[in-house]
């Protein structure tokens, strides 16, 4: 049932709105809206019932087990909300003086120093929404640094093709092409690939580290070293941050600059889509760069560093200050974990995801790397299972939602057939991950004895699966009234 | 530890699982960290405070909230104090809608799926436009993204027209986001005298190639734009119509899709007025409509009803190859997620105010502003800036420096205006101002009275010579 089909013309909630009766005399007929939008007429109980009810369609970390690779669904504490939302901050106007947000600002030059220390990297700047607006900073960075030098040949970004789409369409976003290098069977760049692409034309190298593949890049000083030589910055996508938190800074590393996604390390939620937040770090040569604004502090008071104070700036990403209110409850975060708590992040996440994939080896799984440490997150191949039974990925992953487990990531990396990325996160228990491995197991031993049971799956959801195709050439994007 | 729920005994029978025991001896985590250089492990963490406990923290944090303080606030300018009913974001702070991902599984997520067809339905009847997407960023960057989307569409030309009426913000947002690919930006100005773009200053661009056209309405200032003249003008050119919107007021104005006979081919603007506390600056998030022939263009997540294998109806993202996982650098934009927890507002909010509600919120707003105005304007020395029709807000202008009297104002616990100076030089000493329904008349006559009571003082002694030290 739809909010609309609910609608009864007349029915409204007049103690939410205040009294009619103004006029709009002043206002030229012409520019007046000519019929009401359809919007709809509900009672506040019915839409407080009927929203109530979508929310229970959902699967949340809050509610079920969550292991999507390469987005960190850990728990996102409740005092984050919280304190976030205490009205003195959510009432400050973004146009508001400084001198007003003082308390505000602490909150934010704190977490931005805090940013800075455990990335290692010079300077950060909170402006960008989401990890892909800090993907689109960061590249704007690089390209405003050569163009400050006059280094203006330079038109390429090189990505692993184990990339997130997100960096080839990032660097297409900043003018540059995208040229993308293999990845060796260990799962590392492909050094050779990597030299023979690195020349004149490279403007930087985007590298996540823990790769999507969830191992370490090995060679990082090598690779750094290549790119640096053909005069290329490098940079960070933080997607994986989580892995190394407190234990690797990616300043050290070599990296020039780098975006973090706070819903994802920082623990800020997903909110079904959004809104994240993914501040961008800098090494000293690209500082000048940074967009705007940045926070300051200066004998004890905040303020917004503006055009004027970094005129090479790569500029304004929003309106006002980027996600403030996500950044709010990554600073809460930040404060319980502390430096020890940070650190133990990485530990935890690594050492879930490490004895997942042990217990899911032991249980007859294929790992796509067994060679390899898993980082916070590891990829199983069904190509085998594939082969004998029929049953794919996709199957395995909707199977698991009728087990009440949310699936893991899958056909993500492009180059592994037939892949579940799985990462656990820190916040999970050892039960939590026990009964997740007993599920794979059934569902294997179902693919086996009940093919058609786990390529019908799922059978306990509020849909089944839905008619994709259908979706996409009769596009239905609206509701309609009926004739 | 704070959110680890490990054991000891866990970490052993873990570690001795992986097999980490049998190869070192003693079990350690950190063993686990084996193929990381050691020359990169292990730096140091010394500006990063002890942990607090969550009452420390509650405590830390509720002290910055009350330093902070609250204002009345009459600032506009882009982000709007509405009332929010209660319910709205006691809803959206379950867990089922605030800690779920994008919805990949459509099956485990089909609550925000249908939510955000709602949105996208509700969206595309205040805008008048057939298509909506789940949302974009902001505000701002919605802008960005319909000119580079409009650029993308019309093939042969890279050349926009952004009037000068346009929030400065917005236009800079453009500039950093667009600059890269090639794009060109001319600033049209406006009428000093009406503070609206006027369809004859555009003849200079006539017979050029002209990709599209952006049409705010109303304008930053307040004043609404001819925007039926102008939506023609963009069509006559071969141009798109790019509408910027504030979602309240389209319950009483007209909406894109009508303007100008065929109306404007894309809309956007900040959903922020629809349910979205202030928060110095965000999460707020961008709306974005078009027509149903530019859908593929468009960037972010779309949501499409479909079936599913039993024939009952259900919803899925849809139109996914227009986007970053799939098409990689040839996407449409290199955005995935949005701002979902936003939207899930916006909606529950649009569905409890329902078309009457966010009627009067939008009429109300504008007569407390018209009341404010005339309040303000009976106070010797100000003056209304433009004699165009407003909406919402307008600017008035001072008999003093703004930044001066609006420092006065805050020390009445009153913030007046937003500052026009930095960005609208030659408009003297001008203030937009805005009183939106939150506002009580005597809201209105406090504001008044301090303005008159600092005004009079300002004419009678300017700041400057108030500062000559007096010698004894």
């Amino acid at each position: 049932m739809l909010i609309f089909e609910l609608s009864r013309p007349g029915r409204g909630n007049f103690h939410q709105a205040p009294a009619k009766g103004a006029g709009l005399d002043d206002i030229p007929q012409n520019l007046m809206r000519k019929s009401p939008p359809r919007l709809p007429e509900v009672s506040e109980m019915d839409a407080v019932r009927h929203y109530t009810r979508l929310s229970q369609k959902n699967f949340s970390i809050d509610t079920h087990f969550y292991p999507l690779g390469s987005c960190t669904m850990k728990y996102n504490p409740r005092a984050c909300n919280s304190l976030a939302m205490l009205p003195q901050f959510l009432a400050r106007h973004p146009l508001a003086p400084e001198e007003t947000g003082q308390g505000f600002l602490a909150c934010l030059y704190e977490l931005q120093e805090i940013l800075k220390d455990v990335t290692g990297m010079a300077g950060v700047s909170m402006a960008p929404m989401a990890g892909a607006h800090g993907e689109f900073a960061g590249v704007a960075m690089i390209r405003a640094y050569h163009e400050s030098r006059g280094d203006t040949a330079r038109s390429e970004i090189i990505v692993p093709d184990a990339a997130h789409g997100t960096n080839p369409a990032t660097a297409t976003m900043c003018g540059y092409k995208a040229v993308e290098i293999p990845t060796t069977k260990e799962g590392n760049v492909d050094l050779a690939a990597l030299r023979a692409a690195v020349g004149p034309r490279t403007a930087g190298l985007m590298l996540t580290n823990p790769s999507t593949l969830g191992v370490f890049e090995e060679a990082i000083q090598e690779v750094q070293k290549i790119v640096h030589d053909a005069g290329g910055l490098l940079y960070y996508d933080g997607a994986n941050l989580n892995a190394i938190l407190g234990r690797v800074k990616p300043g050290d590393m070599g990296f020039d600059v780098i975006h973090m996604n706070l819903h994802k390390t920082f623990s800020t939620p997903h909110g079904g889509g959004g809104p994240g937040a993914g501040p961008v770090g800098v090494n000293e040569r690209l500082l000048p760069f940074l967009p705007l604004p940045v926070v300051a502090r200066d004998k004890g008071a905040c303020r917004l560093l503006v055009e004027q104070d970094r005129p090479q700036s790569i500029g304004r990403l929003s309106a006002f200050l980027g996600n403030p209110g996500v950044l709010l409850r990554a600073y809460v975060y930040a404060r319980m974990l502390g430096a020890e708590g940070m650190r133990r992040v990485a530990d935890f996440a690594t050492l879930n995801a490490n004895y997942l994939m042990a217990e899911l080896k032991k249980a007859g799984f294929e790992v796509a790397f067994p060679m390899r440490r898993a980082s916070h997150e590891f990829i199983v191949t069904l190509k085998a299972v594939k082969e004998e039974t029929g049953v794919s990925a996709m199957d395995f992953a909707k199977r698991l939602l009728d087990y009440g487990f949310h699936a893991p990531t899958t056909y993500f990396p492009l180059l592994v057939p037939e892949c579940l990325l799985i990462e656990p996160t820190e916040t999970e228990s050892k039960e939590t991950l026990d009964a997740f491995v007993a599920a794979m197991k059934n569902i294997l031993e179902e693919a086996r004895g009940n093919p058609e049971l786990v390529k019908g799956a799922p059978h306990t959801t509020p849909v089944r699966r839905l008619d994709e195709v259908k979706a996409a050439r009769e596009l239905d994007l609206a509701w309609k009234q009926a004739p | 530890m704070p959110f680890i729920p490990h054991t000891e005994d866990d970490i052993r029978a873990m570690l001795e699982a992986i097999g980490v025991a049998r190869i070192i001896g003693v079990a350690r985590i950190d063993d686990l960290f084996d193929e990381i250089p050691a020359n990169l492990k292990g730096g140091a963490l010394s500006r990063i405070p002890p942990a607090l406990s969550e009452a420390e923290i509650a405590r830390l944090m509720l002290e910055r909230a009350e330093q902070d303080g609250r204002y009345l606030n009459f600032i506009g300018a882009g982000a709007y104090e509405h009332h929010v009913p209660a319910a709205v974001w006691q809803i959206v702070s379950r867990g089922e809608f605030y800690s779920a991902y994008t919805p990949y599984q459509a099956e485990a997520s089909q609550g925000t799926l249908q939510l955000l067809y709602e949105y996208q339905s509700m969206m595309t009847s205040l805008t008048g436009l057939e298509v909506s997407n789940a949302s974009l960023y902001d505000g701002a960057s919605a802008l960005a993204e319909a000119v580079l989307m409009a650029v993308r569409a019309h093939k042969t030309s890279r050349r926009v027209l952004v009037p000068a009426t346009v929030h400065p913000a917005y236009r800079r947002v453009v500039k950093s986001i667009v600059r890269n690919q090639g794009i060109e930006i001319v600033e049209l100005p406006y009428c000093t005298e009406r503070g609206h773009t006027l369809p004859e200053s555009l003849a200079v661009h006539l017979g050029q190639d002209i990709a599209a056209l952006v049409i705010p309405q109303p304008n930053f200032f307040g004043v609404l734009e001819p925007v039926d003249e102008l939506t023609r003008w963009a069509h006559a050119n071969q141009a798109l119509a790019l509408a910027l919107v504030n979602p309240v007021t389209l319950a009483l104005l007209s909406a894109p899709g009508e303007w100008g006979g065929e109306g404007a081919d894309v809309a956007v603007g900040d959903g922020q007025p629809l349910g979205i506390p202030l928060s110095s600056g965000g999460p707020y998030f961008g709306f974005m409509c078009c027509k149903k022939e530019l859908v593929r263009q468009m960037p972010g997540r779309i949501v499409g009803r479909t079936v599913d294998r039993d024939g009952k109806p259900g919803f899925t993202l849809t139109l996914q190859a227009r986007e970053q996982h799939i098409r990689r650098s040839k996407a449409t934009s290199n955005i995935c997620t949005n701002q979902g927890l936003m939207v899930t507002a916006a909606t529950i909010h649009m569905a409890i105010l329902g078309p009457e509600g966010l009627k009067r919120v939008a009429e109300k707003s504008h007569a407390n502003t018209m009341d404010l105005l005339q309040r303000l304007t009976g106070i010797s020395g100000v003056k209304r800036c433009f004699t165009g029709p407003v909406m919402h807000e307008a600017v008035v202008t001072l008999p003093a420096p703004a930044a001066d009297v609006l420092r006065a104002l805050r020390a009445q616990g009153i913030l007046g205006g937003a500052d026009l100076g930095p960005h609208f030089p030659e408009l003297g000493h001008a203030v937009l101002v805005c009183a939106t329904e939150t506002k009580t008349e005597q809201d209105l006559a406090r504001y008044a009275e301090h303005l008159a009571r600092i005004a009079a003082k300002r004419q009678e002694a300017p700041p400057c010579a108030r500062k000559t030290p007096i010698k004894p």
